[in-house]
């Protein structure tokens, strides 16, 4: 007897999201970059984009779903390079909760750039330390943290004026209210 | 013109956000100035009551045996590091603090009289590969 799944709206409304996200990545994955671990990280304005307009845990399903499917479609499901994204993704899924109602309750003081910075700065040092524990187990690892860490600060910036410019009431209506269903906004 | 950002920057990057990015911009700096400002070590010296005995190049394993008031103690350079091995004070300090990698650091045998201390110089030159 087949059983019958039934699925929400909310079901769709993650799927849709993720479907925008994975793109996004996969779209990134083939671009390439001058240093291994430096990309821009763009499928995170997804994320951030789900977590202003509808909750944490909606954002971190949209996120983990991406970090999952991107790794089986790029082909590094379980190796090294899917740990530090499900690290980093994680790292920074904590950050964004423990961030987050600082945006919510001082919201004139506090926008998608603070937490697209945290974002960032959580997922590159988790992933550090990921690659200083596990992969490259020497101390010569952190001659390349600026590096990293200038890499998370400016893509993390651009990323949260990417969101603050999506969130706009006018911004071509790309993330605004009528082109999202069941929206939570009050 | 419609889809350009009708408001001023200051709506996207609002007070709070600014603060968060000089924080991180400060932080990037003196991580940068910490990490960046001396190259690798290449040399250890060794010193008694603070005038230089001797100096080796760190790119060469030896063990060196410095005679002081109370004592000898024993240094180890290895693969572009060096650490007391052994000295003769009753607390140990300068065996335990262990390995030196950076220029600067320094260990003090106090009771033996005895320091090392990495210095920088020209830099030695790695392979890296990726």
């Amino acid at each position: 007897m087949l059983r019958r799944l039934i699925l929400t709206p909310d079901d769709h409304r993650i799927a849709r999201l993720t479907a925008a996200a994975i793109a996004i990545a996969l779209v990134e994955s083939a671009v390439p970059s001058p240093l291994p671990g430096v990309k821009p990280g763009l499928a995170n304005i997804i994320t951030l984009l789900v977590l202003l307009r509808y909750d944490w845990t909606t954002a971190a399903w949209v996120t983990l779903l991406r970090v999952l499917a991107v790794s089986l479609l790029v082909g590094q499901f379980l190796a090294p390079g899917f740990v530090l994204s499900l690290g980093g993704a994680l790292a920074s899924l904590l950050a964004l909760f423990i961030v987050q109602p600082l945006v919510r309750c001082q919201s004139r003081w506090f926008g998608p750039v603070t937490l697209s910075i945290v974002a960032a700065l959580a997922h590159m040092l988790t992933q550090l330390l990921i690659v200083r524990a596990w992969l490259v187990p020497s101390p010569g690892v952190w001659v390349l943290a600026p590096v990293f860490f200038g890499a998370a600060l400016f893509f993390g910036s651009l990323n949260g004026l990417i969101v603050a410019w999506l969130m706009q009431p006018n911004a071509g209506g790309v993330a605004s209210n009528e082109n999202l269903p069941h929206n939570t906004q009050p | 013109m419609n889809w350009f950002p009708k408001h001023p920057i200051r709506k996207l990057l609002r007070p709070g956000d600014a603060l968060v990015l000089l924080a991180g911009i400060a932080g990037w700096v003196m991580l940068s100035v910490s990490l960046w400002q001396s190259g690798p070590a290449a040399q250890a010296q060794v010193r008694r009551d603070g005038v230089l005995v001797a100096a080796y190049p760190l790119n060469e394993d030896r063990t060196v045996s410095v005679t002081g008031p109370i004592g000898t103690t024993m240094i180890r350079i290895e693969s572009g590091r060096a650490r007391v091995v052994s000295d003769p004070g009753p607390r140990q300090y300068c065996v335990r603090q262990g390995w030196l990698t950076r220029p600067g650091e320094m260990a003090l045998c106090a009771p033996n009289h005895i320091s090392l201390t990495l210095t920088g110089g020209q830099p030695t030159y790695e392979s890296m590969a990726y």
